[in-house]
């Protein structure tokens, strides 16, 4: 597949920051790759514009020390990502370079390393035959990646039907090895190695149906799970003024969620949340697998103080190293942290390229480019009747904590689940700050979604999410009257009715990401839990005063709250609920 | 000046604006140093052989016909130890009458650290102020500003911070300092004995406005030596970071950028994480902190500047003025330090977490029962007592004026909570309850039952 045509050379022209404005005389593609040269260190850039005799190159490197008349080499090539077994647990920059492989304590500008290890060796075992008929992305054999069954698969890029001409036997081989040769109709042959390449801004779509998501995505997570649940192939977007607790968020779903590879594109963001990751990741347990956390994950680093333009190639490296497994029958999910300094990215090209500024100085088409992104997430059925899956959960950082921003509106007409972090809760410290009524997810709308809830979790787990809610609703409303009239000038039943939504807002939706135990709830525990807070609210109590009613509901809080630190189903946890029922009987009309 | 005429001179400049100057050359690269009549000058943009130059101090009096010459590199800084107990400008020149500084050549605004290089910060680093260390406990390796409004005692509080942390090295970053205050903090370093321990660039008011965007580079490359090549733990002090995102978009303005928000240029974000990004923990012990300066106009952190920023770094610390006790505190609710997970109640006592989150919950309330009173409404028992807790967790804790170990913070904060609540109100862990409960074991309360904690 190596294209052996001639390509463009060109000279640099001018250039503004990471803008190069390039002349060649032979013709370039838009996207095609180049290489810019400034004394011995080559600079990877890509053409984002051309007009007329200039081509606009957006270089993913500083551009310092660069004169006009350097040369640029072009490759005829698309930024493209490199795929085979070894991808796990690796640590990337936005172009997949392996950032282990980098031995300098700084990152030198135009250095580059494998994303591959070339070296190593895999036990591989066919599940194809000779003589069978495949195409791109048909399974040929396996391999064992960490816990996972890495398939290999046709090349990707493989046009058409083809059959097996060999197949190599059980065993050992390299990762260049010959696994197998493919002849197609006309005699044309392709041999397969365990390495392909695909381009990282086109969507791998092989696979024959995808399907709207209607499984749930257990994230552990009380107020995701028990209030706005995420499917597995669903997509999500968690907007939030800093500091209200996106990445906390987002690290504990990459921790507890049931998913076969988790990709952690961290885009435009801290590099010590990168270093969280791969110190902690190693020492945690997969809670479905038993086997370390880093073994299932891929990060790729884009740090805010990396390339800007790299920001852009990150999240798509991220998809499309997504769309490898999936292709495999896996459940991958992706948590991209934050997709607005992707967009800010975009910003800051386009008006370098001094393009029409759309709101807020964001290009036009940045509603397209967002759900054109999106989309690319899914439920699949493979050829082969597999399934596979990516799940995508994004974060938005409005500028000035506006949710009215273009990236957050852009954003919320693509994702299915919105997990608004207010500003409020963060401030009291009611964390995971979600807001409970602002969020939502459309998939409790799928009648698919509500069968499988009711199979899976109970027959009326939605008529509780959605009972849950609506007391959340009567709680703020009850406030607010206690706040406009005073605490003497409403009826008790208001105190009571305020408290009990305290009660869940305590007990459901705070939950701390740092405690082992509160950490992670199974659904199985979620359940009971919302079941026993449900009966809690149905209860009626003998408290004359609205003192009586807070500090009545502040001991129920405390109570409750040890329960969540302490284990399910414990001898401490059977303990404290039986306290519990003892406070209850004290005060509980019958 | 460190930057010799070595190149040929060019003029026929044919533009000229606030910031810039534009001419003919075809010898330019980009980012490089040029020297306008006398004036430090950097290549922003290259077309053609049009070049556009933005001088550093500013374009008036520069001719048509002003000499120009190419000094054929980027910015650089002598380093060495040499540079310890100096005083700089934003071009690395001694404006404290001593000699140059001989040593190593390094251009500054160099590459970001590889992140698989970096190891997880766990140091604490301790202030003595407990609506820092009790609250938003900061971490050898962070980055985080003090965002204040102009007039509060910001600079004394940085000063504070510098001398108390145990560092090897402190970097002080003057962005727009006034005179007195760069005297102040020339007194309070020599005054402590500190002074070879210090090293400064200093723009003060009276110096261009431009010059400033040199200064946070030139202060993390000299970080850099002291923590890289030297292993040593460097704490950097930069203030005042909004005059430098000022000048940003002075410059981007007059290059006719389209402005976002709050007209400051589009690249803010990137331009201020280029910085703040060089905090560092290194495997071999040395660390780069950087403590810096966002000055509020009105208070508001949804203005373009704080915000930014409050992405990038990690956490903030929130200076108000507390009437009620009639001194600055740390303010408990927007003050964040995102790093405290990896020290409290590991490298502090156990209860740290639990009791800062109980403090600050019971703190709250306080503010909900104060809003009730101004609104003319009864208070509670309940309110009362969160009142009174308030002023004694301000002036006890939350105060700057204070200077204790953490252990006397949880302390006090264990004293107060038994002086003013119930168990059942704190809804602490039982198991340290056990350990630290100074109160009586009984609920006060006549209407509840017995605390079954046994
Ligand atoms: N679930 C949680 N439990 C406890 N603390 C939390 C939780 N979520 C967030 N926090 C606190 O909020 C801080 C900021 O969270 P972070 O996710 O970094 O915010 P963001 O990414 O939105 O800027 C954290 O450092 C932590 O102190
Ligand atoms: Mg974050």
């Amino acid at each position: 597949m190596v294209d052996t045509a001639t390509h463009a050379v060109g000279k640099v022209r001018g250039m503004i920051s990471n803008l190069v404005i390039v002349r060649a005389e032979q013709p370039v593609a838009q996207n095609e790759i180049c290489y810019i040269h400034i004394g011995d260190e080559r600079l990877l850039g890509e053409v984002i514009k051309v007009e007329e005799q200039d081509i606009f190159v957006q270089c993913y490197e500083s551009t310092r020390g660069l004169k006009v008349g350097n040369t640029v080499e072009f490759t005829g090539q698309m930024l493209e990502v490199k795929l085979g077994p070894g991808m796990l647990s690796k640590t990337y920059d936005g172009l997949q370079n392996d950032l282990n492989k980098l031995d300098s304590l700084f990152l030198k500008r135009g250095q580059t390393s494998d994303a591959l290890d070339p070296g190593s060796s895999w036990h591989f075992t066919p599940t194809a035959k000779e003589g069978d008929s495949v195409q791109a992305g048909d399974w040929l054999g396996e391999v064992k990646e960490n816990s996972i069954t890495h398939r290999i698969m046709v090349p990707f890029k493989a046009v058409g039907r083809f059959t097996i001409k060999s197949i190599v036997a059980d065993g050992s081989y390299g990762l260049e090895d010959t696994i197998a040769t493919l002849i197609n109709p006309e005699g044309q042959e392709l041999t397969v190695t365990m390495v392909q390449y695909w381009p990282i801004k086109r969507a791998v779509k092989l696979y024959s149906e995808k399907v709207r998501p209607f499984s749930m995505l257990e994230t552990g997570i009380r107020t995701v799970d028990s209030l706005n649940p995420i499917m597995e192939g669903g997509t999500g977007f968690v907007p939030g003024p800093f500091g209200t607790g996106k990445t906390v968020l987002q690290h504990a779903i990459s921790k507890q969620a049931a998913a076969d590879v988790v990709i952690f594109a961290a885009c435009g963001e801290r590099a010590n949340e990168i270093v969280e990751v791969f110190t902690e990741f190693p020492k945690l347990e997969d809670p479905f697998t038993g086997r370390k956390l880093m073994e299932r994950t891929i990060i790729i680093a884009n740090t805010s103080n990396m390339p800007v333009a790299a920001r852009e190639a990150s999240v798509y490296t991220a998809m499309t190293i997504a769309e490898y497994y999936r292709t495999m029958g896996l459940r991958v999910l992706i948590l991209a942290d934050s997709t607005s300094r992707w967009a800010q990215a975009l910003r800051e090209m386009s008006n370098r390229l001094e393009e029409l500024p759309g709101p807020d100085a964001f290009p036009m088409d940045l509603t397209a480019v967002i759900a054109n992104f999106y989309s690319r997430a899914g439920y699949t059925y493979l050829r082969n009747g597999q399934t596979g899956s990516i799940t995508f959960l994004g974060t938005v950082s409005p500028s000035g904590g506006n949710l009215k921003e273009p990236v957050t509106e852009a954003t919320k007409k693509s994702a299915r689940c919105y997990y608004a972090l207010s500003q409020k809760r963060a401030d009291q410290k009611r964390y995971p700050a979600v807001d409970p009524v602002e969020s939502y997810s459309k998939y409790l709308e799928y009648p698919e979604v509500r069968s499988y809830l009711q199979e899976h979790v109970s027959m009326q787990w939605v008529d509780h999410i959605n009972q849950t809610k609506d007391i959340l609703i009567k709680g703020q409303e009850v406030r607010d009257q206690i706040n406009i009239l005073g605490d003497d000038g409403v009826p008790l039943d208001y105190h009571l009715l305020f408290w009990k939504a305290e009660l869940i807002d305590f007990v459901i939706l705070q939950q701390d990401a740092f405690d082992k135990i509160d950490a992670m709830t199974p659904i199985d525990r979620q359940r009971f839990m919302l079941e026993l807070l449900l009966d809690i609210y149905e209860m009626d109590f003998q408290l004359e005063t609205f003192e009586d009613v807070a500090n009545y509901f502040k001991r129920l809080i405390n109570q409750l709250k040890q329960l969540n630190y302490s284990p399910y189903a414990s001898p401490e946890f059977k303990t404290l609920l039986d306290e519990l029922k003892t406070i209850i009987d004290e005060k509980r009309i019958m | 000046m460190q930057y010799k005429a070595f190149q040929p001179i060019f003029s026929k400049i044919t533009r000229i604006n606030k910031a810039t100057c534009e001419l003919q050359s075809r010898r330019a690269s980009y980012d490089e140093l040029a020297i306008v009549n006398g004036r430090l000058a950097q290549v922003v943009k290259i077309m053609g052989d049009q070049v556009t130059l933005q001088v550093f101090s500013g374009t008036d009096g520069i001719p048509t016909n002003a000499e120009v010459v190419f000094t054929g590199k980027a910015p650089v800084l002598q380093v060495s130890d040499e540079l310890c107990g100096r005083f700089f400008n934003a071009y690395g020149d001694p404006i404290d009458n001593g000699p140059e500084v001989v040593g190593e050549e390094r251009v500054i605004g160099g590459p970001s650290v590889n992140p698989t290089k970096r190891k997880q910060p766990s140091e604490l680093l301790a202030t003595g102020i407990g609506g820092i260390d009790l609250n938003n406990t900061l971490v050898t390796g962070q980055k985080i500003p003090f965002f204040a409004d102009p007039e509060q005692p910001y600079n004394q509080i940085m000063a504070d911070v510098a001398l108390r942390a145990k560092a090897d090295r402190i970097i002080l970053g003057g962005i727009g300092l006034t005179n007195d205050d760069y005297l102040f903090y020339k007194n309070v370093f020599e005054n402590a004995g500190a002074l070879d321990r210090i090293v400064s660039f200093i723009n003060t008011t009276e110096d261009p406005s431009i010059e400033r965007l040199l200064i946070p580079d030139m202060a993390l490359t000299a970080a850099e030596y002291f923590a890289v090549d030297k292993n040593e733990k460097v704490l950097v002090l930069l203030t005042d970071l909004t005059l430098y995102c000022d000048a940003l978009s002075i410059v981007s303005n007059n290059m006719d950028q389209i402005a976002s928000k709050d007209n400051m240029p589009a690249s803010l974000y990137s331009d201020l994480a280029r910085h703040y990004e060089k905090a560092v923990q290194f495997p071999d012990g040395g660390s780069i902190t950087i403590i810096a300066v966002t000055t509020l106009s009105g208070g508001d952190i949804t203005h373009a500047i704080p915000d930014n920023t409050g992405y990038i770094t990690e956490g903030q610390l929130f200076l108000r003025r507390n009437t009620d006790i009639g001194a600055t505190v740390v303010d408990p609710f927007r003050s964040l330090s995102r790093l405290k997970q990896l020290v409290i109640g590991k490298k502090t006592r156990e209860d740290h977490p639990q009791v800062m989150n109980a403090s600050v919950r019971l703190y709250a309330d306080a503010m909900n029962a104060k809003t009730k009173l101004e609104n003319g409404f009864d208070l509670s028992d309940y309110d009362q007592r969160c009142l009174e807790f308030a002023k004694e967790y301000a002036k006890h804790l939350l105060s700057i004026d204070v200077n204790i170990e953490i252990e006397t913070m949880l302390d006090i904060c264990w004293d107060l909570f038994a002086k003013y609540f119930s168990i059942e109100e704190l809804s602490v862990k039982k198991e340290l309850i056990n350990t630290y409960w100074k109160g009586k074991k009984r609920e006060v309360k006549a209407d509840s039952k017995a605390d079954r904690s046994d």
